[in-house]
């Protein structure tokens, strides 16, 4: 710990047990109340601007570098963004077996932020020692529970590794369809894992739930705000991850903007870049900065969507909307967790539902064309929230720009607001006490932020807090 | 013609004075690793990769273009040629930009075979990050001038084979390129038939079909003494292109 004089800033440096390496710094006025708190992502890499020159046919196996945590999502948008600039309607079977790919990530990468990352929060509680508030903590806790949470993690990894070969950055979606098809072992193999997979879910969403009566009272202070959603919802409303158009509503439920094609996203969606992060500040451009906030991934996903297309999920969705109130969204991120079940629940049964589609194992799953336009934007529902590819190209399929808009970055202006929110209700005086600091990376970890991802960039997460004062001064600091 | 013996690696071996070394060694299945040598071009000792030791000639010779001389003692395999060849795989790696995880020959790549081979586990060279251009006018194929390594079978069998002589090398040293006709856009090239053998016999991902995606491609290269020994001596044999 770091003391200087008057201690006037909080800094959080590095936040653990995320995907990424970021710090936070908590800014107070004279008095020592909250006035701001900022969520500095100090990773950077620069995919926009290297893949510029390359083509547009290495984009999938080039951008699912991204990301080892969700490179399949990085692979369908990109191989989407292809398809667009091919200009062609890839074959029924190539579009299951990418929407399988799809769930496999959601599985995995799910599993990993509620099993792996934060059931040690909710589990051991928020004031258990940071030495054993992890996975190892947990295991030597509730073996099982454990055991049953990586195996689930390993579910999603092998759909992904059946379909594509490998479980990281695999190249199998392209510009106009997939490279194999399912075989009938393939099948089986995936098949053969779902009962288990539903039991373990099932057991999730009963475990969030009692967290839910465990942690009353501090819950309400875990970025509950109104922000407005935004996600991909299906032709009649249903939670979508694959295809569809945007919805935005506001924190009260009511409908700004529906039926947006993907390929219109930037008219809607603008980026700030911020001189203390590199992580940049998308917000909803009619609205502006900052009161275009809004938020993305499995909480906007149910707040947006009208019904979920799989029985079991569904029934679960209503009792998720009832905790709305008269909002009619859900406005609290510690629900991510519990929307995090949900949806990991709609996977197994939507996994289900493809595998007994008379086309899934089709032959014809590629088409091949030249380019047919010089602008292509790729949309999908990543774990974290809705992701766009948008390239340009020459005539030749040479990559004129890129842009990528991340589910972690759509999330950073309302990651702001948690920490914001947390340190305002449980920061007591100048210093950060382990309390504050574990309901803050708590509280970071509800949207489950992937740095590499929207930064594009590398480095593994830690934790640094820092305390600010109004003349700049740090206060007080804590590295993890 | 007479028959020459003399050893490699103390293999007693023989074979024609209008024999290579290279192909002597080949026809007693011993390893020499090549790069621009092509079975069905002329070589030109490029790559430098098939050198050897002579007892008594102090220079180092390349395999691929030094023919026999009766009882000459050669050797492939001492740890000074072992290194050398390993140096060599450390400058192109560092000379170009190689990323074999997104290069559409990974996996099927000879450069990446070679490194294997040499047992290349870091560039001990700087990595030069060069600025080149990539080449994607033509409909069916491109040019990556990232990952070329100046090999010259593109321009051979272009020139050789096809008749067309489309490629030639521009510039000299380290700025050294292949270029299309008179250094311009593969597409306007008038010369080109579009025949793709430059792009089936370039041992790395720099000359590929459009198209291709990451660790993709496959090169077959077998096709090249079938047509050599079809069209020099009017025999058409199967056997090449079934253990291609």
């Amino acid at each position: 710990m770091d003391k200087t004089n008057d201690t006037r800033t909080i800094v959080i440096d590095p936040v653990t047990r995320i995907e990424g390496h970021a710090k936070i710094t908590i800014q107070l006025d004279e008095n020592g109340n909250v006035v701001d708190a900022r969520f500095h992502v100090n990773e950077f890499r620069g995919f926009e601007k290297f893949c510029e020159g390359r083509l547009v046919w290495e984009m999938p196996g080039l951008t699912s570098r991204i990301c080892g945590i969700c490179p399949a999502s990085h692979l369908i948008a990109s191989a989407k963004a292809g398809d667009a600039i091919l200009a062609i309607q890839i074959p029924e079977t190539a579009e299951l077996l990418r929407r399988l790919l799809t769930l496999g990530q959601w599985i995995q990468s799910h599993a990993l932020s509620f099993f792996h990352l934060s059931s040690p929060d909710f589990l051991l509680g928020f004031d258990a020692d940071p030495a054993t508030r992890n996975l190892f903590g947990l295991l030597a806790n509730n073996k099982e529970f454990v055991r049953k949470g990586i195996r689930l993690r390993k579910f999603g990894q092998e759909i992904i590794a059946t379909l594509g070969g490998r479980r990281i950055h695999t190249p199998w979606a392209v510009a106009g369809g997939v490279r194999d098809p399912l075989s009938d072992d393939e099948h089986r193999s995936i098949a053969v894992w779902l009962p288990e997979a539903k039991a373990t879910v099932l057991e999730a969403m009963s475990t969030i739930k009692r967290v839910h009566d465990k942690f009353q009272r501090d819950i309400p202070n875990f970025g509950n705000f109104r922000s407005m959603y935004v996600g991909l919802v299906g032709e009649e409303g249903e939670l979508e991850y694959y295809g569809g158009s945007i919805r935005v509503k506001d924190g009260m439920g009511n409908t700004i903007a529906h039926r947006i094609d993907p390929s219109d996203y930037a008219k809607y969606f603008e980026e700030k870049a911020e001189d203390w992060t590199y992580l940049k500040v998308p917000y909803y451009k009619q609205i502006g900065h900052p009161e275009g906030m809004y938020r993305v991934g499995p909480l906007a996903r149910l707040n947006i969507c009208d019904r979920i297309g799989t029985p079991l999920a569904e029934a679960e969705r209503r009792v998720f909307r009832d905790l709305a109130g008269e909002s009619d969204t859900v406005n609290n991120a510690f629900y991510y967790h519990y929307a995090r079940t949900i949806e990991m629940l709609f996977a197994v049964e939507e996994v289900e539902r493809l595998l007994a589609h008379p086309k899934i194992q089709g032959t014809h799953i590629r088409a091949r064309a030249m380019i047919n336009s010089l602008t292509g934007v790729g949309a999908c529902e990543a774990p974290r929230g809705v992701l766009f590819h948008h390239y340009q190209v020459d005539e030749n399929g040479v990559l004129q720009k890129v842009n990528m808009l991340i589910a972690t970055a759509q999330n950073n202006m309302a990651m702001n607001r948690t920490v914001q929110q947390l340190a305002a209700r449980y920061l007591d005086g100048k210093k950060v006490t382990e309390g504050v600091l574990n309901r803050i990376e708590a509280g970071i970890r509800c949207y489950d932020p992937c740095l590499s991802c929207s930064t594009h960039a590398s480095g593994h997460m830690a934790m640094h807090v820092q305390l600010v004062a109004s003349d700049g001064s740090v206060l007080d600091e804590r590295r993890r | 013609m007479p028959v020459i013996t003399f050893t490699i690696n103390g293999v007693p071996v023989s074979g024609q004075q209008s024999e290579s070394i290279l192909e002597i060694a080949r026809q007693h299945d011993i390893r020499i690793p090549t790069l621009c040598h092509l079975d069905g071009l002329s070589d030109v000792g490029a790559c430098r990769l098939c050198l050897m030791e002579i007892e008594g000639t102090s220079k180092l010779l390349p395999a691929c273009s030094t023919y026999p001389s009766e009882n000459m003692v050669v050797r492939t395999d001492t740890d000074k040629l072992k290194r050398y060849r390993r140096t060599i795989i450390e400058l192109l790696a560092a000379e170009g930009n190689h990323q074999c995880a997104v290069c559409v020959v990974n996996n099927n790549c000879e450069l990446q075979n070679l490194a294997y081979e040499v047992g290349l586990e870091h560039v001990r060279a700087q990595y030069l990050f060069p600025k080149k251009e990539l080449d994607a006018t033509h409909p069916d194929y491109i040019i990556d001038r990232n990952r070329c390594v100046l090999c010259t079978r593109c321009v051979r069998v272009c020139h050789e084979v096809e008749g067309a002589h489309v490629w030639d090398i521009a510039n000299r040293g380290i700025n050294c390129e292949i270029v299309a006709d008179m250094n311009q856009p593969w597409g306007t090239s008038e010369s080109c038939t579009s025949c793709g053998k430059c792009v089936l016999v370039c041992p790395v991902g720099a000359l590929i079909e459009k198209g291709a995606t990451v660790s993709e491609m496959e090169k077959h290269r077998a096709f090249l003494p079938y047509i050599m020994t079809a069209r020099t001596k009017q025999e058409w044999i199967a056997r090449a292109i079934e253990e291609d």
